[in-house]
């Protein structure tokens, strides 16, 4: 419970979060109408993105299925989101290629999220009669116990292609060992930087960071959502130039902190 | 309506907690408070439903005798008993605290434990010097992990009152580019993070909705 402050009024600490804040909300917005009257915007190629295709269409050749897991974390957190955008997606290639989709979940949450959006994207391609609602489900919330069942999940289904996307913790090794045993192609995306190497060592491909956040705007490539990874990308050149900036005057004693 | 409802409920509530971040009114912080609780409660909700098809995933599966139906007995009668056991003893001792204690808390212990031959796994496959990257990899990873045991302390030498020794190395390695590395991808999931946000609090991005894009 967070207590009831005693002051009111602006916080004026945080003046330079609100203004990077509403000069992002603007970049995105300008970005936008820029790629609705152009959309040939170019999107460096992200090697982990592109094979998505070709791990979904491994699996159809296989006759096994995908298995797909949101991370550990639940709604509230972005990268969740990001992972859950991303399943749409999948989903999409999986009723498309007429492949079995896994889904097992850790927070029941999610679990509603990724039953809705599995099952909204079969609908979307014309085949409402492959969605399995029992394949999209909740597992346990226990960080070891859920690892557990998606091993047992991995060697009793034998999935030819693994998806990692979301947030996670020390059970990240765990399951990507075991996918790596059962001779499954691998694909992870985290923005958790201390199971990025574990997930580097044991997976195919990694999206590293922020190239998670791009996952659905690369997979769908909309006009719309081209824009706010330009918008993106933008932020970052002016936050590189602010560091190298800040670096140069604080080596030359141009500036010192207060 | 009902693609355009959800979007609206997510943009105002999301600029409620994005307004009451930068200001400190007590109804802010009240509102702030509520949501945090209402979190908790549709979280309970959902955990049911979720239980509710745990048990009939696994109840299917006894009844069909599917193959390794076993497993799913198992953890039918282990969610049965501790259900059981809060119950009839309640959460705090009795054989529901005996229960985690004994059974639960031990076996997490022991996956954990198993994580270092995990690592040991995989540290052997991707430790190979194939190329000039995967080299130096190698050589910073023996670096590291010999500069954290007391050997790294050791493996070293002396100039006048400076000392110089694996274990600074491998403080150096983790202090300089690691950091600078970390930093790096920390900065870009912070924009990430940020762009998400906002499309979600825009409405730009709906695949969470499940009604595509």
């Amino acid at each position: 419970m967070i207590p009831l402050q005693d002051a009111t009024g602006f916080q004026a600490t945080r003046w330079p979060e609100l203004v990077a804040a509403l000069a992002l909300a603007l970049l995105i917005v300008v970005w936008i109408v820029r790629t609705r009257r152009s959309s040939d915007v170019f999107v460096r190629r992200i090697p982990g993105l592109e094979a998505v295709e070709e791990a979904v269409g491994r699996a159809t050749e296989m006759g096994r299925p995908v298995l797909f897991i949101p991370g550990m974390d639940s709604m509230d957190e972005t990268g969740t989101l990001a992972a859950v955008n991303i399943l749409g997606q999948v989903a999409a290639r999986t009723a498309r290629y007429e492949t079995r989709l896994l889904v097992p979940c850790r927070d029941p949450i999610v679990t509603n999220v990724a039953q809705e959006v599995v099952r909204a994207a079969y609908t979307a391609e014309g085949r409402p009669d492959l969605y399995r609602a029992d394949d999209v489900r909740y597992e346990t919330y226990g960080q070891f116990a859920y690892a557990i069942a998606v091993q047992g999940i991995m060697l009793r289904e034998r999935p030819a292609t693994n998806f990692f996307f979301g947030r996670y913790y020390a059970e990240s090794l765990i399951m990507a060992e075991t996918g790596n045993l059962t001779g499954a192609i691998q694909i992870a995306g985290t923005d958790s930087d201390s199971q990025l190497p574990f997930f580097i060592c044991a997976c195919d491909y990694t999206l590293i960071g922020e190239e998670l956040y791009a996952g659905s705007v690369y997979l769908s490539r909309e006009p719309r959502l081209l824009g706010t990874l330009k918008a993106q990308d933008m932020a970052k050149a002016i936050v590189i130039v602010a560091l190298l900036l800040g670096s140069l005057a604080t080596a030359t004693h141009l500036w010192t902190r207060p | 309506m009902k693609t355009t409802l959800p979007i609206l409920f997510g943009f105002l509530v999301g600029l409620v907690m994005f307004v009451q971040y930068f200001f400190s009114h007590p109804s802010l912080q009240r509102t702030y408070n509520l949501v945090l609780d209402w979190k908790q409660i549709v979280f309970g909700m959902m955990l049911i439903l979720g239980t509710i098809g745990l048990v009939r995933h696994h109840g299917v599966r006894i009844q069909r005798r599917e193959r390794a139906w076993g497993y799913s007995a198992v953890t039918l009668s282990g969610l049965v008993a501790v259900i059981l056991a809060g119950v009839g003893g309640g959460v705090q001792g009795g054989p529901y605290a005996w229960s985690f204690e004994n059974v639960q808390s031990p076996m997490q212990s022991t996956i954990f434990a198993l994580l270092a031959f995990y690592v040991a796994s995989a540290a052997y496959r991707a430790f190979r010097a194939r190329t000039v990257h995967a080299t130096l990899l190698l050589c910073a990873g023996i670096i590291v992990m010999l500069g954290r045991v007391s050997i790294g302390e050791m493996l070293g030498f002396s100039v006048g009152d400076a000392r110089y020794s694996l274990a600074g190395l491998s403080g150096w390695i983790l202090d300089v580019p690691n950091l600078a590395a970390k930093r790096g991808i920390l900065i870009g999931v912070g924009l990430g993070v940020s762009a998400t946000a906002l499309k979600i609090l825009l409405g730009i991005e709906r695949s969470y909705l499940g009604k595509g894009d």
